[in-house]
């Protein structure tokens, strides 16, 4: 009894010495009038090498460039992105990002609660009423959406002029709508430069676990390889993972998503349909910085340059001149609004 | 044994156990070079230090009661309950789905009967079929419960994102009427919570269990198959019965906290609204040691690291506290029965 009581206390000894620590480097409650930047991720998390990355890397050019001090918080569970903004929001942020469309009624409701704080989500979806009129966020939250179709159509182009076949292949995550303007863009792409080719197009299932399946990726992308196709587009997270390894596999080319993917598979992409969230997440903090944040929906497409296609050293000897000539008038021609890209099946 | 010896023995062990996981936290916050004082502070002043923070460890807590209750239950009768992970996404998803199709206007109260059975249902028939395959066949609960998770939550990721859901978002419909009040609706400071009046279903759910498990004869019956079946069947208790009873009656419970989210909170059925839940479940019941007091109990130690997991996130990654909670099962799992063997042994040698 006694030897559990002197072990008991030299616990709690140890626990209160413990706690008096305090380590140089610790973090010190902030002051200053430094922007205070509130984000939180989507349940990937960061390490996805796509969009909580891509937000990520906005806010860390913020706080180098424009000084902004930035608190992350992860969730783990449903209820958790609510309480994640709100903890941010109650702490007096000027900004509170959610990335992810599934932050979209959190959103909503919180920038009617904090009607002082900006708010601003990436890939916000916003609603229709019943007249199919577009519902405005209000008016401190800031939309950042992106014309994912309007790049995914230049990346078609190019796959239907390099792939040197009449085949060319898609791959998509979750199907969903989110994930059907990747590939309605891309199939347009393709079809305005080559009328008779046939794209396949095929999901790797119907619920968010398809964004982490690199197994069904590689088992979709070997098939349609098999199949004659030498070009593939996937939009579909890591899954895509699996369809690079089936390009290195196979020796075919492979197109990535969101941020330039070329180090998955060296050699092997042909470029990649990059999405500007960090650009858009850095706008959203320095427009606050700037005291001109307004809600409203943003889009950023080919002419804001929120989309585009990968053409560097990496993988310019992939690409002639003549092609990327020939995407470069195709994009004047977008950005110019004479082709309007569709969005939806 | 003497009133101070049963003292002794409830508050020590956890008490070691909780100073054990304390200095190991210590020394992780250390390890990423922040303050343990401060993050302790931190996390303490965002869950139990102002109301909205008290309220979310008060949801959290209420569906992991549930989930707590339904893995204690199987313990007690000798059997391992995996799936409460899926049985209360299949309660949450079968209340969700009665509330799309009443039709609007129905007051909460004569609701409320309608959703408890039918998130009860939705989760006990996700139980049950372990149960019945444990008990006409032998097939052992904890692979069935498993792979059943994989199977129920895939079917419920494919109904809420391909059939029934809002389009461009994970979820149901709102349910049409039935919606139970939050509780910053009766207190204010409470605004912005989570935490609804599901949490009076838990208590009761708690309570009513316990009266079940130590007052009834089929409660003993079931405790008496978990301690020793063969006996029991000897004396004339239908094991396999129990069995597969134990096991709905365990996804029933699971399922009720589906009705946390669902009816509660945001009054849909959303993919991925309790993750993680049913898992921590295990963890509640092992650390409240199977008895719906400790459960309660430890319920709400875990939903406290989780929801100030939230709050210190901006000095230490979120990883910690699911480390801190991995710490805190093994402190409880080994030395509650070592610090209890050693109390006995020092009553003994004073007794002598």
């Amino acid at each position: 009894m006694r030897k559990l009581l002197i072990f008991v206390g030299v616990l709690l000894a140890v626990h209160i010495a413990l706690l008096l620590v305090h380590p140089s480097g610790a973090a010190e409650p902030p002051t200053g009038d430094a922007v205070d930047v509130g984000i939180v991720f989507d349940m990937g998390g960061r390490g996805d090498k796509s969009f909580n990355d891509g937000a990520y890397l906005g806010a860390e050019r913020a706080e180098k460039e424009l000084g902004a001090r930035v608190r992350f918080i992860e969730p783990g569970e449903g209820s958790d992105r609510e309480a994640g903004l709100r903890l941010l929001a109650a702490e007096g942020m000027d900004i509170v990002l959610g990335v992810g469309f599934i932050f979209t009624d959190d959103l909503t409701q919180l920038a009617k609660e904090y009607p002082n704080t900006d708010f601003a989500g990436v890939d916000f979806s916003v609603g229709q009423d019943k007249n199919g009129r577009i519902i405005q966020p209000p008016a401190n939250l800031a939309a950042l959406k992106f014309r994912e179709e309007q790049g995914s159509f230049l990346v078609g182009a190019l796959a239907a002029l390099v792939g040197n076949s009449k085949k060319v292949g898609f791959v998509g995550g979750m199907n969903f709508p989110l994930i059907h303007k990747f590939e309605v863009g891309y199939i347009a792409g393709v079809k305005a430069v080559c009328p008779d080719c046939e794209v396949l197009s095929q999901y790797a299932g119907v619920t968010p676990e398809a964004f982490r399946n690199p197994g069904k990726g590689k088992e979709l992308a070997l098939s349609q390889y098999q199949q004659g196709v030498n070009v593939i587009f996937h939009a579909s997270g890591s899954t895509g993972l699996g369809v690079f390894e089936a390009a290195r596999q196979t020796g075919k080319l492979a197109i990535g998503v969101d941020a330039d993917q070329f180090n998955e598979a060296p050699g092997y992409v042909l470029t990649s349909m990059v999405k500007g969230v960090d650009n858009a997440v850095y706008d959203a903090i320095k427009r606050v910085k700037e005291k001109r944040f307004k809600g409203g929906i943003y889009q950023y497409g080919l002419a804001e340059d929120g989309v585009g296609y990968v053409y560097d050293r990496n993988n310019e000897k992939l690409i002639p001149p003549a092609v990327r000539a020939r995407l470069e008038a195709l994009k004047r021609e977008i950005i110019a609004g004479r082709i309007v890209v569709p969005s939806t099946k | 044994m003497s009133r101070r010896a049963a003292i002794e023995e409830a508050v020590l062990p956890p008490l070691v156990a909780l100073l054990l996981a304390a200095v190991v936290g210590d020394l992780l916050i250390l390890s990423f070079g922040q303050s343990p004082g401060a993050v302790f502070q931190l996390l303490l002043e965002g869950t139990w230090g102002n109301a909205y923070g008290f309220g979310q460890v008060l949801y959290k807590a209420t569906t992991l009661v549930f989930t707590g209750l339904a893995v204690g239950l199987g313990l007690r009768a000798g059997l391992f309950n995996i799936g409460a992970e899926s049985q209360l996404a299949a309660g949450g998803f079968c209340a969700a789905l009665i509330g799309i199709l009443l039709p609007a206007g129905i007051p909460a109260l004569l609701c409320l009967p309608i959703y408890v059975l039918a998130a009860a249902l939705g989760g006990g028939i996700v139980g049950a079929v372990p149960g019945v395959l444990k008990a006409r066949f032998g097939a052992h609960e904890v692979i069935v419960t498993i792979m059943l998770n994989f199977i129920v939550l895939a079917l419920l990721n494919y109904l809420t994102s391909a059939k029934i859901h809002v389009p461009d978002t994970l979820h149901t419909p709102e349910l049409k009427s039935g919606a139970l009040p939050r509780l910053g609706d009766a207190f204010a400071p409470f605004h912005g919570s989570a935490a609804n009046s599901t949490i009076l279903l838990a208590i009761v759910t708690a309570v009513a269990l316990g009266w079940y498990l130590f007052r009834t004869r089929r409660g003993f019956e079931l405790r008496a198959v978990g301690l020793q079946p063969h006996a029991a069947e000897y004396a004339g208790v239908n094991v396999a019965g129990v069995t597969w009873r134990a096991l709905a009656v365990s996804g029933a419970i699971a399922g009720l906290g589906g009705l946390n989210y669902v009816l509660g909170y945001k009054h849909y059925y959303e993919e991925g609204f309790a993750t993680g839940a049913g898992f921590l479940g295990i963890a509640v019941a092992l650390v409240g040691r199977s008895h719906p007091v400790g459960i309660v109990l430890a319920a709400l130690l875990f939903a406290t690291l989780s929801q100030g997991g939230l709050a210190v996130n901006a000095l230490v990654p979120k990883q910690m506290v699911d480390v801190l909670q991995a710490v805190v099962i093994l402190a409880v799992s080994t030395s509650v029965p070592e610090v209890r063997r050693l109390l006995r042994g020092a009553r003994r040698s004073n007794d002598s």
